[in-house]
């Protein structure tokens, strides 16, 4: 076995091992993990990836949101080094690396179904990318350091080559919360779990760039909402720089800094959550995100009782949730009653606005109503008649606190 | 044993299935149980017999070695690479299960034989394939490699390619990732076919008996033995072959299950 390393510009991840986590930390926070590409061409049977140019930031969480069979995997894929790309350059801290074996681009992956070696165990699983080096190599120091560990190794079995590989694996599983399956088998862990083996067995040998290709598909609904917290707690915690790829705009809203939507290989328009959400560039943007109420705030307490409240500048929602901090709130249109008299109901959240808009789609009408801010609701061609809505007219709305998805 | 009888059609096949494995038993059966015991350890304990069965031994394990070395590398190509006139090369590994082995034996004779170029050229190195060890050794890897080079592939092409691409992002190289990922996945197969391999050279006799009448590996001198003095003194020979065969099949699966248990 050997470990030839290419003569590249681009400094091996690895080659950072010396160096304290404080001047890592520091070293990475300033300039480590810019990711630009720059015309993409990738042709492969199936997908294509258009003109692609994007621009990540250094430590920054970028969403690439599509359709299935967008081709945001293959986008991934040619980020990663595993398939040659027709045309345009991958750039990574400036430096060009489109022609960068895999192993020497230091981007980590993690797939939808973990991909996970089966014949290790999992503490083995996330130290195979830092024990690669010491394993048996042919060039003279590596033979010498080998032809020591046999002679060591006919004392003493040691079950993980050193402490330090050790050390390395125990901090990321601490982090991951998974330090009580180390010893396990992948096989018998859950979805969820192997998910996070998967996490860190990218992360431990500290990748500039993380790529997930959706990584929480394929888990239950519960399993995904904590993972995903975590994704966002890991990423603050780490800082490394995230390309996360989805077709789920939730998830895409509550962990993106930024978000790039994808249609048939190219990118159709990347910003910020809510700008996507508030100003989508054209109508399959706007189909593909929905029709929704999404607002952005943070959850409290509010007095005694166990009720929340969520508040952002202009509105404050009663809520149900188990989140407490900055957070996204969303309500589905068809879970808004509008009525033209205040409503005495059980609904916790009763508002006065303005019809500023009606969008007719057949048998149902899209309303947006300006409280501020504005609430899209959809009623039927029969309600709309019989209230006779029109714009500028004023009119009540009110929705249940349960109704409204806080994440 | 209930469950085979449960109905007429399962009863039928069973009776069927039945025949066909005392088919194969009973001769095995009354070969070796048709010496006497004394015959037998007589027999044992003749030079040229012990000889001749480490012989066919020692050939068909550095056969099965050689096509490790290289059959494991080419099944992996197979497995993963697509390349023009594959289906061809696939075709070509295949062929020396359908060609009748003794005229495997004549188109080696042709290649290595005394004035061919190879031949020439590995005399040269002392290395002499007619009537000695290394054509015994080659006629066996003509004539076994597609068992081991087909498990093999199918082994390789069991393991997802991504967790290749996996290792590589994670700083292996292409030789790493190899050793580290798909071999210790595909080694259940590759080990499977190695035994097959192996003990499909160990029975090897039409090619052998073209390139190398001598030194004589065990099939061989049983087919002279019946030859020169009969039934009644190749019996014993038979016994003994079928008897170590069989053991050695057995010991070598019971190892390959553990492999598989861990």
């Amino acid at each position: 076995m050997q470990g030839v390393e290419k003569n590249v510009q681009v400094p091996s991840p690895r080659g950072r091992q010396s160096v304290s986590p404080e001047a890592r930390a520091a070293h990475r926070s300033q300039d480590s993990g810019r990711l630009q590409l720059r015309d993409l061409w990738v042709d492969l049977k199936d997908f294509h990836l258009r003109e692609i140019d994007l621009d990540v930031a250094a430590g920054e969480y970028f969403v690439v949101l599509g359709p299935t069979g967008a081709g945001k995997t293959v986008l991934l894929e040619a980020i990663a080094g595993h398939f040659p790309t027709q045309r345009g350059r991958v750039l990574a801290d400036g430096v060009d690396i489109t022609e960068t074996a895999p192993e020497h681009r230091g981007i980590g992956f993690v797939y939808q179904d973990y991909v996970l070696f089966p014949h290790l165990t999992v503490a083995e699983n996330i130290a195979f990318g830092i024990r690669l080096n010491s394993g048996p190599s042919l060039r003279p120091a590596h033979l010498r350091r080998l032809l020591d560990r046999i002679w060591r190794s006919t004392k003493k079995r040691e079950p993980i080559a050193n402490t330090c590989v050790q050390r390395r694996v125990e901090g990321i599983s601490q982090l991951l919360s998974i330090d009580h399956l180390l010893h396990r088998s992948p096989g018998t862990l859950s979805g969820g779990e192997q998910q996070r083996v998967a996490l860190a067995r990218a992360l431990v040998v500290e990748p500039r760039l993380l790529l997930l290709d959706e990584p929480l598909s394929a888990l239950d609904p519960q399993t995904r909402e904590s993972l995903q917290r975590e994704l966002n707690r890991v990423h603050r915690e780490l800082g490394t720089t995230t390309l996360h790829v989805t077709h789920d705009f939730q998830e895409a809203v509550a962990l993106g800094d930024r978000i790039a939507v994808v249609h048939e290989g190219r990118i159709v328009q990347v910003g910020r959550p809510e700008d996507i959400f508030r100003r989508p560039a054209s109508e399959f943007v706007a189909r593909f995100v929905g029709v929704r109420n999404i607002f952005f705030g943070t959850v409290q307490h509010r007095g005694e009782d166990d009720t929340k409240v969520f508040e952002s500048s202009t509105l404050e929602l009663s809520v149900a949730t188990p989140l407490i901090g900055p957070a996204h709130a969303s309500i589905r249109p068809e879970d808004i009653i509008v009525s033209r008299e205040p409503l005495r109901s059980s609904a916790q959240n009763a508002f006065q606005g303005r019809v500023v808009d009606v969008a007719d789609r057949g048998t149902l009408l899209y309303v947006t109503v300006d409280v501020p801010p504005d609430f899209t609701c959809v009623i039927t061609r029969h309600s709309f008649e019989r209230m006779a809505l029109r714009e500028g007219l004023s009119v009540h709305i009110a929705f249940k606190a349960s109704a409204v998805h806080v994440f | 044993m209930r469950n085979l009888f449960a109905n007429r059609t399962q009863a039928l096949f069973t009776i069927l299935g039945a025949l066909l494995i005392f088919f194969i038993a009973w001769p095995l059966l009354r070969t070796v149980t048709g010496s006497q015991p004394a015959i037998i350890w007589e027999t044992m304990r003749q030079a040229e017999v012990r000889r001749s069965i480490l012989l066919t031994f020692y050939s068909s394990g550095l056969a099965t070695i050689i096509a490790f070395l290289a059959g494991v590398p080419l099944a992996y190509l197979l497995a993963r690479v697509d390349f023009p006139g594959k289906r061809l090369i696939e075709g070509v590994v295949d062929v020396p299960v359908v060609v009748p082995h003794s005229a495997a034996g004549i188109a080696l004779l042709m290649v290595f034989g005394r004035r061919s170029l190879l031949g020439k050229a590995f005399s040269i190195v002392g290395l002499r394939f007619v009537s000695a060890a290394p054509g015994i050794v080659i006629a066996m890897l003509f004539v076994s490699l597609p068992f081991l080079v087909d498990s093999a592939r199918e082994g390789f092409e069991a393991v997802d390619p991504r967790l290749e691409r996996v290792a590589r992002t994670l700083g292996a190289s292409p030789w790493q990732a190899f050793w580290r990922v798909s071999f210790p996945l595909a080694w259940r197969s590759i080990l499977s076919g190695m035994i097959l391999m192996w003990a499909r050279g160990l029975s090897e006799f039409g090619a052998v008996i073209i390139l190398a009448y001598h030194p004589m590996i065990a099939p061989i001198l049983l087919y002279e033995r019946f030859q020169s003095f009969g039934l009644t003194y190749a019996r014993p020979v038979a016994a003994i072959i079928i008897v170590i065969c069989l053991l050695t099949f057995v010991v070598l699966r019971l190892i390959a299950q553990t492999e598989q248990g861990r």
